[in-house]
């Protein structure tokens, strides 16, 4: 690949430099030019190939990225057919993200006219299979093994492997889970394929049947659009809580395909001892429709008591700024942000939390956002629905007081 | 024991201001830090070796410049650096990163008393400029080893096996794994230690091993852009998220509003 500037096009406006994360561009004179414009130079050593420049120089297509052809075969891609989603389960219940994946699965199938099918693993959990198909998948892919009863990446992505080398989708969705990110990172490295992490929007080109992906970067600050030409099947993670939820219509008819998958060459190397469970929090944060989050602004650990009634009193769960879990307020699982967890509520109320960047990225797919500080300048005051502005150990009482009512 | 440390050289997009005008990043003056991630990352390696005896060596794969950040991690208490720099590695995405990851970790061979090349493969959970959290699970892949993401804790290294702790969403798996492995941790696994004054002075005369694509016998379409099934189509930034009401006036009354705001629009 090269990236190079068109100095006859380049007018030394500088706009290039400004988005170059990596300082690759520089300015330089250039006398020679009638206007004196300047010239923009890219370092090669510096530059990472990730297109910003040339997308912020559109107005005078100045940088040109080439990129060399890949020797695609476009006869084994057109093998691929079908959307999948990964219908993970844990502790005898299918992550929510499911049904959303279901519903946008459905779309993209729809669009492709193609089936979508629910790939099903685990140990006892054929009873799933017909609860996919009321929520839209026209097939399930079921291997039931005792291997599977808890997931491992090692056993896990050996079955899914096997299953995509048999059956070639083109499409597989994975909700971007700790088990979703994990999993989908090693079957996609072992099936030599493209994986797009945490994506927040999905369409299909229909001309080449490319999945569309686009994603937060940078800690939400850049959206790329990604996509995987030349390898089948494509891979995506998907954020929950970003696509509703498919609905569940029992009138719906599907099939249930059992899967014989061979393991008898497997080494596993990994083995489940057991789990435990949080018990501070009693509502899974990712999931949450409504969080109450506590920063440094409570001034004590003891504020958490009124995070933690205001959030019962809402039904929420409780959330924190990293200034409150680096204080050990509360404990790190809590944390909202670009070091904890990304969360997209349909209310979030921050109280004293001033909204770093950081903490600001892991919320921003909150749908309503109440801010209670006393700081009007706060940036989270900037960008909340509803500032309140006040005192936090005044306001959250009253606001309590008056949910009760 | 053994211990290789990947790291990633980023931009500091913790200091990193949103211009309110045009909500995009001010990208001016950012400087380029070792990911935070990798930091608990080799701090736990440090402290495994300071435990069991053996090497922590540190690896990274991008431009010339990211010696600095080796130079930080020698600073810090790694033994060894690599850095793998070539142009053709530029441009790779997950898939290409890890392989030439792999290729790399291969050819390592810290000699020693242990009788395999490494016994542990440690990153961060995630890169804060792409948060894919991928490149690891696929190092472990491509070097066919078992890997656990998300590590909180490591409870206990004996007889070959290791067992951690894995965060999930609502507590934590408790794990055991047979090293050879690759584990990538969270936050809550350590404090980093800050460099010594010794370590800084080491840093300064230490030699950063540069590897490049022929050194590492990675295939050519493989690596870098061309062995990169993903490609960015576009980039864009997203509309600025827009401020609301103010509401003020007593607590009761900033509570009294609030609660019919919220219901008029249904969000409670």
């Amino acid at each position: 690949m090269n990236i190079y500037i068109l100095e006859e096009k380049c007018i030394g406006c500088g706009l290039c430099l400004k988005v170059c994360i990596y300082n690759a561009l520089t300015l330089r004179e250039r006398p020679e030019h009638p206007k004196k414009y300047k010239l923009a130079i890219i370092d090669l050593n510096k530059c990472t190939f990730c297109a910003a420049c040339v997308e912020e120089c559109k107005k005078y297509s100045a940088i040109v990225l080439e990129k060399e052809a890949i020797s695609c075969q476009p006869s084994a891609i057109s093998l691929y057919k079908g959307v999948w989603v990964y219908a993970e389960q844990r502790h005898n219940e299918i992550a929510p993200v499911v049904y959303e994946l279901l519903a946008e699965g459905k779309k993209l199938a729809q669009k492709l006219n193609v089936s979508l099918s629910a790939i099903l693993l685990g140990d006892k959990i054929s009873h799933f299979a017909q609860e996919l198909i009321f929520h839209g998948a026209n097939k399930v892919y079921l291997v039931e093994d005792t291997i599977l009863k808890n997931f491992l990446d090692e056993p896990y992505s050996e079955v899914l492997a096997q299953i995509i080398n048999e059956e070639k989708p083109e499409i597989i969705l994975f909700g971007a889970t700790n088990i979703g990110r994990s999993f989908a990172s090693r079957v996609a490295a072992k099936t030599n394929t493209g994986l797009t992490a945490d994506c927040t929007g999905l369409d299909v080109d229909l001309e080449t049947r490319n999945l569309l992906q686009t994603r937060p970067a940078f800690g939400g600050n850049i959206m790329a659009t990604i996509l995987t030409p030349n390898h089948r099947p494509q891979m995506a993670t998907v954020r929950h809580k970003v696509f509703p939820k498919a609905e569940r219509d029992t009138t719906l008819k599907g099939e249930i395909i059992k899967k014989n998958v061979n393991l008898s060459n497997l080494i596993v190397r990994t083995q489940f001892i057991e789990f435990v469970k949080d018990i501070t929090s009693k509502v899974n944060l990712a999931e949450a429709d409504i969080i109450v989050s506590g920063g440094r602004g409570l001034g004590k650990p003891e504020g958490f008591k009124l995070i933690e009634e205001l959030a019962q009193v809402i039904g929420g769960a409780v959330g924190a700024s990293r200034a409150a879990v680096d204080a050990e307020w509360i404990p790190y699982s809590h944390q909202v942000g670009q070091t904890g967890r990304t969360v997209a509520p349909k209310l979030y109320i921050a109280c004293g939390i001033s909204g770093a960047i950081q903490h600001l990225v892991g919320m921003s797919g909150a749908k309503c956002v109440v801010a209670v500080n006393k700081d009007p300048e706060a940036p989270i005051m900037k960008i909340a629905d509803f500032a309140l502005q006040g005192d936090l150990y005044e306001i959250i009482p009253a606001l309590i007081k008056e949910l009760k009512k | 024991m053994n211990i290789i440390i990947c790291i990633k050289q980023v931009p500091a997009t913790t200091n990193v201001q949103i211009d309110s005008e045009t909500g995009r990043l001010k990208r001016e003056g950012v400087e380029s830090i070792i990911n935070p991630f990798d930091e608990y990352a080799l701090e736990e390696g440090l402290r495994l070796k300071e435990k069991f005896a053996g090497k922590v060596i540190v690896l990274s794969m991008g431009p010339p410049q990211a010696e600095t950040a080796l130079r930080e991690c020698i600073a810090r208490g790694a033994d060894e650096s690599i850095l793998l720099s070539d142009k053709n590695f530029a441009g790779a995405d997950t898939l290409a990163t890890a392989y030439t990851l792999a290729q790399a970790i291969k050819k390592i061979n810290p000699g020693g008393g242990s009788s395999t090349p490494y016994d542990l493969i440690i990153c961060g959970k995630q890169a804060i400029d792409g948060d894919t959290a991928q490149v690891g699970p696929g190092i472990a892949e491509k070097l066919n080893i078992p890997h656990i993401c998300y590590v909180r804790k490591i409870e206990e290294i004996k007889d070959g096996m290791l067992r951690v702790e894995r965060l999930m969403e609502d507590g934590y798996d408790i794990l055991e794994m047979k090293l050879p492995a690759l584990i990538t941790v969270v936050k809550e696994i350590n404090i980093p230690r800050l460099p010594s004054l010794r370590g800084l002075l080491l840093a300064k005369k230490t030699k950063i091993n540069l590897w490049n694509a022929e050194i590492i016998n990675a295939e050519k379409d493989k690596i870098g852009m061309t062995g990169s099934p993903t490609t960015v189509k576009k980039i864009f930034t997203p509309p600025a998220r827009k401020g609301g009401e103010t509401i003020s006036g007593s607590p009761e009354e900033i509570a009294q509003k609030t609660a019919s705001r919220l219901k008029e629009l249904k969000i409670i």
